[in-house]
């Protein structure tokens, strides 16, 4: 089947922003599913408050490869609790769209982002907001 | 630098393909049903490709029905043949894990007609076990339906020796060879094939044509009705400049067969061996030896193929991938699967495919992009451990 991409999510692809490990990071979250072809992590560096600086690995396609970029550039130097309300939506609509098929990246790059504000509230023995509750089971036959 | 190393999926028309089709289309444009002298040359064209396409696979000029192509011969003749199976209260049906979705498909749907379907589950190396067949047989067994060579994996399977068994125990045996003709030697006679699909676009051909060879003695039921076209099997004005492109394209093939076997197993084999040369952790898929000569197959660890794919698009190179991101669906190729490739290293699978106008400097290409998009996809995967020069381990 051939896909069509937006010039938007090509550039990502082809730019990945934020790729690497934080060796030191405040909060660390893994979410996706090997046999369903899509893991995501990613680090946070989190200072006063503020996202000091994200890093991201992904294995994925295409898409998966952008959404993760795109949503670590929309939180980098952002306060926590602004990134709590990160909405694949919003990923989506920074990225000109996403084809139907790969909506499900989208949601797994909100939910990558939420797993690692969870750890950090976690490690710092806070109570953990409501928004990071996790509702993906990580394998994207659940959102199709 | 445009290289296309997708040639399972389509070829380009050949030269003199496009010629004939040229001539079908300009020319000669009557109707073969037709009385007059247009009519009757178009009926000449017809009959003498019928008769060249007969003859280079070994068969009979009236055994040859043309169709649209490689997936409506393989419906066409699986459900008549279950169909005729049926009658003489024969309703078990064999094939294989690993065929055509044309092929899986209509099996699935005759499965839920009341059909029994046994699904051999190729070898590791993506070749049929012969043993598994014979074991798989039953008394009411009416069709066994394996194909010649696998599409993705390229690998051939032992026809010959699936014939004879069918042979021996009065089952009919039909092929989709689509993979196969105008690649590999191929001769529905010796072989001892009782039906067997084609296309035209897989050996520089026109794509929305083919064919299915069906031995004489069998009946097969109509296709469509309302005309005398194909025996009155298959009704409707004939493809002729189709049919014209596709008779020259497979006699070009034929012909060159010797010569683009050898050309291209070098291109294959410097291809492969390059690949395990300069990157670590990859697996190719499929038996080395018996595959066709232009398919190359590989996994690559810590990577998913649909990145793989557009790196590669970028980078010039057409190919394409087991995925399940590529597949349209969320699982990945049901071939890897077949022969034991886990899930998650059979998202990392690229096929990357030969013809006729492919170059030893083009192989060349790839094996200076290939291995840089590698490197740069395993450094931000997760799964990859840059380390040891591995996938990690994870269970989840």
């Amino acid at each position: 089947m051939a896909m069509t991409y937006s010039e938007k999510v090509m550039e990502h692809f082809t730019h990945p922003r934020n790729v690497g490990v934080i060796e030191d990071a405040d909060g660390v979250g893994e979410v996706g599913n090997m046999s369903c072809g899509d893991i995501m992590k990613v680090y946070l560096k989190i200072n006063d408050g503020i996202i000091e600086d994200v890093k991201f690995n992904t294995f994925g396609c295409g898409s998966a490869i952008a959404t993760s970029s795109m949503a670590t550039e929309m939180i980098k130097g952002k306060p926590v609790e602004e990134a709590l309300k990160l909405t694949n939506k919003a990923v989506v609509e920074a990225l000109d769209g996403l084809p139907p098929v790969k909506i499900h990246c989208s949601v797994l790059a909100e939910e990558a982002v939420k797993a690692a504000l969870k750890d950090y509230y976690e490690k710092k023995g806070l109570p953990v907001p409501e928004e990071c509750s996790n509702e993906c089971n990580g394998c994207c036959h659940s959102c199709h | 630098m445009r290289v296309y190393a997708d040639n399972a999926a389509t070829t380009k028309v050949s030269d003199k393909a496009l010629e004939a089709m040229m001539l079908g289309l300009t020319t000669l444009y009557g109707n073969p049903s037709s009385l007059h002298e247009e009519g009757r040359e178009a009926e000449h064209e017809l009959l003498k490709a019928r008769m060249e396409i007969a003859a280079l696979m070994g068969a009979e000029t009236d055994e040859i029905y043309f169709t649209s192509g490689g997936s409506e011969s393989d419906n066409w003749a699986i459900r008549e043949m279950a169909k005729r199976g049926s009658k003489k209260g024969k309703m078990h049906l064999i094939s294989t894990e690993f065929e055509h979705h044309a092929v899986l498909h209509t099996l699935q749907k005759l499965e839920k007609e009341g059909f029994a379907v046994t699904y051999i589950k190729p070898e590791a190396n993506g070749i049929i076990d012969i043993e598994k067949l014979k074991a798989a047989i039953r008394p009411d067994t009416a069709l066994v339906t394996v194909m010649y060579a696998n599409n993705e994996i390229g690998t051939i399977q032992p026809i010959k020796e699936i014939a004879d068994i069918c042979h021996e125990h009065d089952i009919i045996f039909h092929t989709d060879a689509v993979q196969a003709l105008g690649h590999i030697p191929v001769n529905v006679k010796e072989n001892g094939i009782d039906l067997m699909s084609f296309s035209g676009h897989k050996f520089n051909g026109p794509k929305g044509v083919g064919g299915l060879y069906v031995k004489k003695g069998i009946v097969i039921g109509n296709l469509i009705d309302g005309g005398a076209q194909e025996r009155r099997k298959r009704a409707g004005t004939e493809n002729i400049p189709g049919i014209m492109g596709m008779a020259a394209a497979l006699k070009e093939a034929v012909e060159e067969m010797d010569t683009e076997i050898e050309k291209l197993t070098a291109l294959r084999d410097r291809l492969i061996d390059g690949i395990i040369e300069k990157i670590p952790a990859v697996h190719l898929n499929g038996d080395r030896e018996r595959r066709v000569p232009g398919n190359v197959n590989f996994c690559f660890e810590g990577i998913e193929g649909e990145s793989l794919l557009l790196r590669l698009d970028l980078a010039g190179i057409a190919a394409s991938s087991g995925s399940a991101c590529t597949s349209g669906s969320l699982d990945p190729s049901h071939v890897l699967l077949s022969i034991g490739v886990p899930k998650e290293l059979a998202h990392g699978s690229l096929r990357l495919s030969f013809g006729k106008y492919n170059t030893e400097e083009e192989i060349d290409y790839i094996l200076e992009v290939l291995p840089d998009i590698v490197k740069t996809l395993r450094l931000m995967s997760p799964v990859w451990d840059d380390k040891n020069g591995c996938m990690k381990k994870i269970s989840f």
